[in-house]
């Protein structure tokens, strides 16, 4: 009976192609606009889901960092501190507003605002992570060209396979395990490098290996696969019809025509690394937000928690955000711009 | 047992995944029985014991073997990772498939709320889940599987949105099957490989995430322990007995290798079912190659000596003799060209006619040094301008090849589609010789101009998806002469375009060929085409030379020696072919035994 309305939905996922590819200003803009405008909702849903799930957490939240024994005037007291006694109407808008300022809660048992924390750790997480993807970048993709470029047309079996079982190998080690045998291998027993704290550039090294070396194997393992790919490209062999030298080739024609898809993972894994880095730091003792927040966890502070958390989720993606626009701004012809 | 699956089983990489996986398995399921005593006997003699004969692992601080204890823990952290993936799988792929039976509201609905889960960082939804239920086993595995759920959404989403726009479900809607049938029987059998794919990889992910979780303190919760609680509980004595946190580190590592080797194994068949196998080259022995000088060089000489001579005899460019290409392929060694020998001398346009398969683009690439890198290309003799092409370096070939240009077919995929014209042509003079910037693209645009392409500054500018095709040929012509070639390949060069273009591209490449006293080698498989341009024409057919002769010859079919030469003329219409009788076609086995 109702076979006429069936066929009526049936022609949904036939989409038009896109005709003429010709990329004016205005598609460029009305993407980007597209684009942050979907950040912002997604980071609107995320702080309202934060705000409800910890006025939805059994109990007293206040009672529950401050513990049993705590009495219940203290209790009160930091109830009324932290507006948890407003209808929550007004708790929500009225931190909303904070957020929007830079104020991403407080402390439930010090009453140390996060944003003091923020202030203080954000730095050295940063530099950790970007100094890690930086280190991924110039790693995997020459090393996943190289490779490409070695092994292509069925050459050298050998090394391909070799590549293969070691990148496969690391790309599935965990960083903070990677981090943990570091430690025991170069801090521990050869006392080569420093253990903790982030004051000298040679305490970078091993939280830089650990929160990278996973990341650079498996971005390597698409390089590889991505440059293959390019290689068989016709423009290639018109590259070499040029008579250009190698490098030429692989620099200015190989190159740019990987990087879109190499990129887009790049993005993912960058933003991983930012939340990986929570675990590496915890291994490292690393002054920076994720032992604060592993700390916070551990002492069941979810105010920390939960302002801490709402920040590395505007940094992953902020970092999705520029992924995305780079990758535009370097593919002209990108489906990016086209379809969002 | 089917074929597929004896395949699968055979391969080294199922070998080895399989193998670990049963172990695993075996574990789980007597670890906790056999080992549980000494997995909770506390010893104060044994605290922080470092490695021994009795504690591979050492002990903790209760002086309980840890060796014993990961053993233990494989049960729960198995469990664990099963469950979580299980249900993160389930919903994503319900929240994923569902859709594409609904109309297209539901569907940008559907995707919507999947693209925001996906944008949802991961961390901070297993922190919120703890918030929620506190610190358990319990929130661990609903953490894990909550994150799981947008990437299967989206898996199944794209797959089944294929289904969903398929020929067979329009036809089981218009035969009012019902929705759950149409799911079950239509949608679901189509979406199952890739899935099945993915969740073995998960759990894989899976377990290393829950043991991250455990390591955090948010996941399993002493008394108990998995993995990662062991970990966590081995990385506090690091200093003493460093063994009691890599045991289970590298425990995971195995566990988790095991799940990725495996799915790299069935989706590496699944690959391999569609047809795109790999060639193992050194299985298939030495690749045919060029028959040696003192076989017989008759044969060769007459092919080289053009039917008709020349009224002076010229400088001789190019000289081939006994090229033999060779391709690796599943059933091994393939040779589209066989001992084909031919001469070019300066000046003369020759043309290379055949039909598809027959050799002439393999041909040419090869003289052109273009070749596939895994050809194996091989000549009694390969001289261009006197060099032997097969004895220089690299670097040298470079050199003297950069005095035979080439003109490609497809001028879509030709060009860089990420650089500028200008800059693609610009480079040659730029890196070649050494000039400057400013110098290399006026060279370019006025290149560009030499080929008749109308505002050159601005179209230099431009990107290759924004010419049409005749001017994207045309672009690769000027591309071609940049460094005024003696010799100029054209492959196919009109294959593309519309007559119109293509006669126009004609023209153009006559006219640059007389302009500059240039030899070319022009392919296509079109005889007709070849005969306007041309002096001579070589017929290849199955990968060797039938037929070398002078234009003039188009008139006089009859006097070709070949049959399928003699055929490919007189199949050509012209003004005088009676229009009553069905056109001239060359069927196979006019000569079939001749050729092969």
């Amino acid at each position: 009976m109702t076979v006429s309305l069936e066929v009526g939905g049936l022609g949904n996922s036939a989409q038009a192609p896109d005709n003429g590819r010709h990329v004016a200003h205005s598609v460029w803009w009305s993407f980007f606009i597209r684009r942050v405008g979907r950040m912002i909702i997604t980071l609107l849903v995320v702080v309202t889901v934060a705000f409800v799930v910890l006025r939805l957490s059994g109990g007293d939240p206040v009672r529950a960092a401050l513990g049993p024994t705590a009495a219940p005037e203290i209790v009160e007291q930091r109830r009324d501190q932290l507006g948890l006694n407003d209808p929550i109407l007004v708790q929500y808008f009225s931190y909303l507003w904070g957020v929007l300022h830079g104020d991403f809660g407080v402390s439930l048992i010090t009453g140390r605002s996060v944003g003091d924390i923020v202030v203080s750790r954000l730095p050295a997480t940063l530099a950790l992570s970007f100094i890690s993807f930086f280190v991924v970048l110039v790693v995997s993709i020459p090393l996943g060209m190289l490779v490409a470029v070695r092994t292509l047309g069925g050459k050298r079996r050998g090394e391909e396979m070799v590549f293969a079982g070691v990148t496969g190998f690391f790309s599935s080690v965990p960083d903070y395990l990677l981090g943990v045998m570091l430690v025991v291998v170069f801090s521990i027993t050869l006392k080569l490098l420093p253990v903790a704290g982030n004051d000298s550039a040679a305490a970078f090294v091993l939280p830089v290996a650990a929160l990278s070396l996973a990341s650079a194997c498996s971005l390597a393992r698409l390089a590889r696969i991505e440059a293959l790919n390019t290689l068989r490209d016709d423009y290639v062999r018109t590259a070499r019809g040029k008579r250009l030298p190698n490098r030429r080739i692989y620099l200015a024609h190989v190159l740019p025509n990987m990087l879109t898809a190499v990129l887009t993972v790049g993005g993912t894994l960058l933003a991983a690394m930012v939340t990986g880095s929570v675990l590496v730091e915890q291994v490292f003792n690393w002054p920076g937000m994720g032992t604060a927040f592993v700390q916070a966890i551990t002492t069941k502070d979810y105010g920390i928690v939960q302002g801490l958390a709402i920040v590395y989720a505007a940094i992953v993606l902020l970092v999705n955000l520029v992924v995305d626009i780079v990758i535009a701004l370097i593919d002209r012809r990108s489906t990016l711009l086209e379809s969002s | 047992m089917n074929h597929q699956l004896r395949d699968f089983l055979r391969s080294p990489l199922a070998i080895v995944s399989l193998t670990m996986l049963l172990g695993l398995v075996v574990l789980a399921a007597i670890g906790p029985v056999v080992w549980r005593d000494a997995a909770d006997a506390t010893n104060t003699d044994a605290m922080f014991a470092p490695v021994s004969a009795e504690h591979w692992f050492g002990a903790d601080a209760l002086g309980r073997d840890v060796l014993a204890r990961v053993m233990v823990a494989t049960r729960l952290s198995l469990v664990m990772a099963l469950v979580a993936t299980a249900v993160g799988a389930l919903a994503g792929i319900v929240l994923g498939a569902l859709p594409a039976l609904g109309g297209k509201r539901i569907q940008r609905f559907a995707s919507a709320v999947i693209n925001m889960g996906l944008a949802f960082p991961v961390l901070l939804v297993a922190m919120l889940v703890v918030i929620l239920l506190g610190t358990s086993k319990q929130t661990a595995v609903i953490a894990l599987a909550i994150t799981m759920v947008p990437s299967f959404a989206r898996l199944a989403q794209t797959l089944s949105a294929r289904v969903g726009g398929s020929e067979y479900l329009a036809a089981a809607r218009l035969l009012g099957i019902s929705p759950l049938r149409q799911f079950t029987r239509y949608v679901l059998p189509n979406i199952a490989e890739p899935i099945v794919v993915n969740v073995t990889l998960s759990i894989g992910a899976g377990l290393l995430a829950l043991s991250s979780l455990s390591f955090l303190g948010v996941g399993v919760q002493a008394p108990e322990y998995d993995w990662g609680r062991l970990l966590n509980d081995g990385f506090d004595q690091v200093y003493t007995s460093p063994m009691a946190a890599i045991g289970p580190g590298l425990v995971i590592v195995l566990a988790g290798l095991a799940f990725g080797i495996f799915g790299e194994a069935v989706a590496s068949s699944l690959r391999s079912k569609s047809g795109a196998s790999i060639v193992r080259v050194d299985a298939l022995g030495e690749p045919p190659r060029a028959v040696p000088d003192d076989a017989d060089d008759s044969n060769a000489a007459s092919a080289a000596a053009p039917s008709t001579p020349q009224p002076h005899t010229p400088e001789v460019l190019l000289d081939v003799c006994g090229l033999t290409v060779a391709f690796p392929s599943a059933a091994g060694w393939r040779t589209p060209v066989k001992d084909v020998s031919f001469r070019i001398c300066a000046g003369e346009i020759v043309g290379l006619v055949g039909e598809s398969g027959s050799g002439k683009s393999v041909t040419a690439m090869a003289i052109a040094g273009l070749a596939d890198p895994s050809a194996v290309v091989s000549a009694r003799r390969l001289t261009f301008r006197g060099q032997d092409l097969l004895s220089l370096s690299e670097r040298q070939k470079r050199l003297v090849l950069s005095d035979m240009g080439v003109v490609f077919q497809d001028s879509l995929t030709a060009l860089n589609p990420a650089m500028r014209v200008g800059a693609q042509l610009a480079e040659i003079p730029r890196i070649q010789q050494g000039k400057g910037h400013a110098d290399s693209a006026s060279a370019a645009v006025a290149a560009l101009a030499g080929v008749e392409i109308a505002d050159p500054e601005r179209r230099a500018k431009q990107f290759p998806h924004e010419f049409s095709g005749g001017m994207r040929q045309r672009a690769l012509i000027a591309m071609a002469e940049m460094s005024e070639p003696a010799l100029l390949i054209a492959d196919e060069p009109t294959t593309a375009l519309d007559v119109t273009v293509q006669h126009a591209v004609l023209s153009l490449l006559r006219r640059e060929c007389a302009q500059r006293g240039q030899a070319a080698l022009v392919i296509s498989h079109d005889i007709a085409v070849l005969g306007q341009l041309c002096q001579r024409i070589i017929v290849m057919y199955r990968g060797e030379i039938v037929e070398d002769f002078d234009t003039a010859l188009l008139r006089t079919p009859q006097d070709l020696r070949h049959p399928y030469a003699r055929a490919l003329v007189e199949s050509v219409p012209d003004m005088n072919t009676d229009k009553s009788v069905p056109l001239a076609t060359i069927s196979e086995t006019m000569f079939g035994g001749e050729a092969a």
